[in-house]
């Protein structure tokens, strides 16, 4: 998939139905920049590539600068196809930045070569703990999440709920390491169970027959994609009837449907929320529906923000004057969609996260949130960065 | 046999000269893309001996893709942090030169090839198909799980590693470095058809009871042939690695296997050049397609499909059979 | 662990296993009569559970999605089968694994492309819903018996079909002597064409009644088509008997393996590593057994000609 947009194109379509762009970034001093994003729009993750694309160029849209030009191919969440895909973007289409990326493995394969090659890399999904702390680099931004912080959250939520005896799993992979890690941050109770599944597994029986008969008075999980929807579904099936907290990921919008009143009541954790009240929310949630026609997810949101980030640093900085863009962008001086956002010495974000309850809308299932699991979280690697 | 002398020579120099093109006309991501062509012909080549020369249809010479590729991968990053590797009572300094890193990773996948051929080679038929996949399927859960390079984030090197002599951070220096392996390989594989042993293991295809008769082993034939074809895919592997300076389990997985095959099989079964063509055919399909649909994988499917009905002989099997019509 | 434990982990191997029986036997079915290594099996599981779930989603009767799943895998099956298939039958094994190859990637992308790439909601109806209390005290659930038990009834069907009915002995003879049963006035290709389509339906199913409690979504189909290949690699490719021996052996070294290897490693390492270190070890045991049981026995436990 390759497309191109000439953001004049809708600039004039806005100017004909009257809105104007906010006057402040639409200034004729603003420079060019050219995008290049790398995200996944083929085969089993699609799902998160195109709503990160779609908030993106929602964003890009609305702010109906003229100056950006957005490159986008698929990395059919291969790694080896992103890295080419990077190589392709640096060398021969000659990107100012890069952006997209889903998957923590295919971030940590273009990531390190991108910004080593003097390009600025903004993160709207993964945010493995390597490029936070030792790895981290003057020219990445993470404007998503660094990954534990969701499970940290989980950890500190389950302490305020009185849980005293979890049963954690997840699956056997750096991701899943990282993630029961972080739960245990936070969490101070003891633990029923500590499980590794295997990556891909979609049978949870095993697994539910051993928290059942391990005592817990409630349950971890960090099962991303499928893997969620079939842990969800066996364990609303098989009686067990203890609290479950899970990061968001599995309780997302594109994936909520197919869990269906298994995930209802079910507490997650997450950054972002479509009922947030603030007037950025607002507007992005209701352009999104009228754009494409569905609610907003947690990746729209990120892709979003990524993309205003980017607009608030064009608007101050010329992106050649590298130190200059950079300083611009630091300041993160955007209208976030989760509200507060700031950035930490590491380039990853100092935001609260909240604590949502999966609810159902007419027939619609969808989150509500329900209290603040950690405010202006900030995650534990950035000792590590020396920048 | 003469049409497919000129097939070939055509493919190859086709091959170099689009290189030094995009060389004069500044487009580096084309030379990465046909570095990419070499590399995973290169892998073709390997299975091809295997393959076309022994029949041994193997579905998962991703494993000795994966093993090339991490022994670059362990070697590189144990130089990058400059941390030797512990090994029993051995300490091992990593390396960045990509001699040393070929030979290992040509005898690691040596070894493991010898060891899977050792139990798949009792086996033939549709059982051979499937351990072999089975075998695929271990390393690539093993490498996902293990964490000490990285599970399945995989491992990253900064800076391709050297060779003496050459810029490998240019890219038509790394292209050149891959398209004379791709030359050696290739003049090794036609010495091979040639070669008592070639002639041997081809008999043993066609009949093993044969080549049994005249006091031959046909067990230790091929089993010598998976050996040489696992060496060679190892090597490709490693290549691979420097090429995307980053290894991942992906290289093990079952897809990569198929994929392999798939460049074997379009190209021509058993022909000197079919891994090359059909490599270079499956790139510019990716390429190509992927820019005009989403959906892209429809249209290469029906395309293979097209190939394995209509054009068993794959790509130089039509190639050779017009030029064979016009004498 | 306690004995009410082991005996529940028992019952998730087992049910593990009659669901690979039902993919592993369509396969094996293929193999024997008409010598046909089909890797797209997994792509008429994915389409099983895609018309089941879009049945539920239209009707809300689980039952009417099932006999949808059947019917739409059988007929793509059946399509499938006349288009390309039968092409394939005097080819050797290399051009059916790339043709086959092949259909994985057309079903894989044309179900997103029809249905988008989010997976879809398929669950467990109310009257299914649910634990029951087994002898012993067992807490199980009772869609998880539903499972085996039409696992085991399908396999016990599929016996009395193969052993009683003229389409068995006409499969029986195929598998026997491909060119006699042509003799004897046997409709070759229809025969052909009925009994791929009922693997297809019976792997159809399978997708439709395993979608239920896991994800519908595309790419479903891979894992489990490589799992059956296990299963009828270790049963002996051809052999329906191989195939149901082979899906319990798996089913239920999977599941204990997973669960008593983190236990094993436990008594030596500390928690953290043991579970990640027995999942890991455990995630390779099906395929070490595989390789174990073709060491032994070239052509699997029950295996004839291959």
């Amino acid at each position: 998939m390759k497309s191109k947009l000439i953001a004049a194109a809708a600039s004039a379509l806005t100017l004909c139905s009257g809105t104007l762009g906010t006057a402040a970034l639409a200034g004729a001093h603003m420079s060019d920049v050219k995008v290049g994003m790398i995200t996944t729009l083929s085969g089993g993750g699609a799902g998160l590539g195109i709503d990160v694309r779609d908030g993106f160029m929602l964003a890009v849209k609305l702010a109906d600068t003229g100056h950006i030009e957005v490159v986008i191919e698929d990395d059919q969440r291969k790694p080896d196809i992103a890295v080419q895909l990077a190589d392709k973007m640096i060398q021969s289409e000659k990107v100012d930045l890069l952006t997209g990326i889903i998957w923590s493995n295919l971030a940590m394969a273009v990531v390190p070569s991108a910004t080593a090659q003097g390009k600025f890399y903004l993160s709207p999904n993964a945010g493995p703990s390597a490029l936070a702390g030792k790895g981290c680099h003057k020219n990445y931004f993470n404007v998503a999440w660094q990954n534990d912080n969701m499970h940290e959250a989980a950890g500190a939520y389950a302490n305020s709920a009185g849980y005293k005896n979890s049963f954690i799993l997840a699956p056997n992979y750096p991701a899943g390491h990282d993630s029961l890690t972080g739960y245990k941050r936070h969490y101070t109770g003891a633990l029923a169970g500590e499980l590794f599944t295997q990556l891909g597994q979609k049978d949870y029986a095993a697994e539910l027959a051993q928290i059942r008969a391990s005592g817990a008075d409630s349950v971890f999980f960090f099962l991303p994609g499928g893997m969620g929807i079939s842990f969800l579904k066996q364990y609303a099936d098989s009686g067990i009837d203890l609290p479950v907290i899970g990061p968001a990921f599995s309780f997302d919008q594109g994936i909520l449907q197919a869990v269906g009143d298994a995930a209802l009541g079910v507490v997650n954790t997450s950054q972002w929320n479509k009922d947030i009240d603030n007037a950025a929310n607002k507007t992005f949630v209701e352009a999104f529906q009228a754009e494409y026609g569905r609610l907003p997810s947690l990746y729209a949101s990120q892709g979003y923000d990524t993309a205003n980030l980017l607009i608030s640093a064009m608007a101050k900085a010329d992106i050649h004057d590298q130190d200059a863009f950079r300083a611009a962008l630091e300041e993160a001086d955007f209208e976030s969609v989760r509200g507060d956002f700031a950035f930490a010495p590491n380039h990853h974000p100092i935001q609260d996260i909240y604590v949502r309850e999966v609810i159902k809308e007419g027939d619609v299932y969808t989150n509500k949130i329900i209290g603040v699991a950690l405010e202006d979280h900030q995650d534990v690697y950035g000792a590590d960065c020396k920048m | 046999m003469i049409a497919e002398k000129y097939f070939n020579a055509a493919l190859l120099g086709g091959l170099a000269l689009i290189a030094f093109w995009a060389y004069g006309a500044d487009e580096p991501f084309t030379i990465t893309l046909l570095t990419k062509v070499t590399i995973l012909a290169l892998a073709g080549v390997g299975l091809n001996i295997a393959l076309g020369q022994g029949g041994l249809i193997s579905l998962g010479h991703a494993v000795f893709f994966g093993i090339g590729g991490y022994a670059m991968g362990i070697l590189a990053s144990h130089a990058q942090s400059y941390q030797p590797m512990t090994l029993g009572p051995w300490m091992i300094e990593g390396t960045k030169s990509m001699p040393v890193i070929w030979l290992t990773a040509m005898v690691s996948a040596g070894l493991v090839a010898l060891s899977i051929g050792l139990v798949s080679l009792r086996t033939n038929g549709v059982y051979f198909i499937m351990i072999t996949l089975a075998f695929g399927q271990m390393f690539y859960y093993f490498s996902i799980s293990w964490p000490a390079y990285g599970g399945e984030d995989g491992l990253s090197i900064y800076v391709r590693n050297s060779f003496p002599g050459l810029n490998t951070l240019d890219p038509i220096q790394f292209f050149g470095i891959t398209f004379a392996l791709l030359l050696l390989a290739l003049l090794f594989h036609a010495a091979l058809v040639r070669s008592p042993f070639g002639l041997a293991l081809n008999a043993a295809r066609q009949s093993p009871e044969r080549v049994k008769t005249v006091g031959l082993n046909p067990f230790r034939l091929q089993l010598a042939a998976f050996v040489i074809s696992g060496v060679i895919t190892g090597l490709a592997g490693a290549l691979f690695a420097d090429l995307n300076r980053f290894v991942s389990p992906t290289m093990f997985s079952w897809q990569l296997s198929g994929e392999i095959m798939v460049f074997v099989i379009l190209g021509g079964t058993a022909r000197l050049c079919g891994p090359v063509a059909g490599a270079a055919m499956f790139i510019a399909l990716e390429h190509w397609l992927g820019g005009l649909s989403e959906y892209w994988h429809i249209y290469l499917g029906l395309l293979l499909l097209a190939v394995v009905l209509f054009a068993p002989g794959g790509l130089i099997g039509i190639v050779t059979r017009r030029e064979a019509a016009h004498d | 662990m306690t004995f009410v434990l082991f005996a529940e982990q028992v019952l998730n191997g087992v049910q593990l296993g009659v669901m690979l029986f039902l993919m592993a036997s369509g396969l094996t079915l293929v193999f024997g009569v008409m010598g046909l290594i089909n890797l797209a099996h997994g792509s008429l599981y994915m389409v099983g559970a895609f018309a089941a779930a879009g049945v539920a989603a239209a009707t809300g009767s689980f039952l009417l999605a099932l006999c949808a799943a059947l019917a739409a895998a059988a007929a793509a099956g059946a399509i499938v089968e006349m288009l390309v298939i039968r092409r394939l039958y005097a080819r050797d094994h290399l051009d059916q694994v790339l043709a086959t190859f092949a259909l994985i990637l057309i079903f894989s992308e044309g179900t997103r492309w029809v249905f988008g790439s989010f997976p879809l909601y398929l669950n467990v109806p109310a009257y299914l819903a649910g634990p029951v209390t087994l002898p012993g005290g067992i807490q199980y659930p009772l869609y998880r018996l539903f499972l085996i038990v039409v696992g085991l009834a399908i396999a016990g069907g599929l016996y009395l079909m193969i052993a009683r009915t003229r389409l068995g002995i006409q499969i029986r003879a195929g598998e026997a002597d491909r060119e006699m049963i042509a003799a004897l006035g046997v409709d070759i290709s229809r025969l052909y064409t009925i009994v791929f389509a009922l693997g297809a339906a019976l792997a159809g199913l399978a997708g439709a009644l395993v979608g239920t409690i896991q994800s519908v979504q595309v790419g479903m189909g891979e894992p489990v088509l490589i799992l059956a290949f296990v299963v009828i690699v270790i049963g002996g490719i051809g052999s329906i008997k191989g195939a149901l021996v082979g899906a319990l052996l798996v089913g239920l070294t999977d599941t204990l393996g997973g669960v008593l290897l983190p236990r094993i490693f436990a008594t030596f390492m500390d928690n953290s590593g043991a579970t990640s270190a027995g999942s890991a070890v455990a995630s390779m045991l099906i395929y070490l057994l595989m390789a174990a049981v073709l060491f032994l026995r070239p052509r699997g436990l029950f295996g004839g000609a291959a």
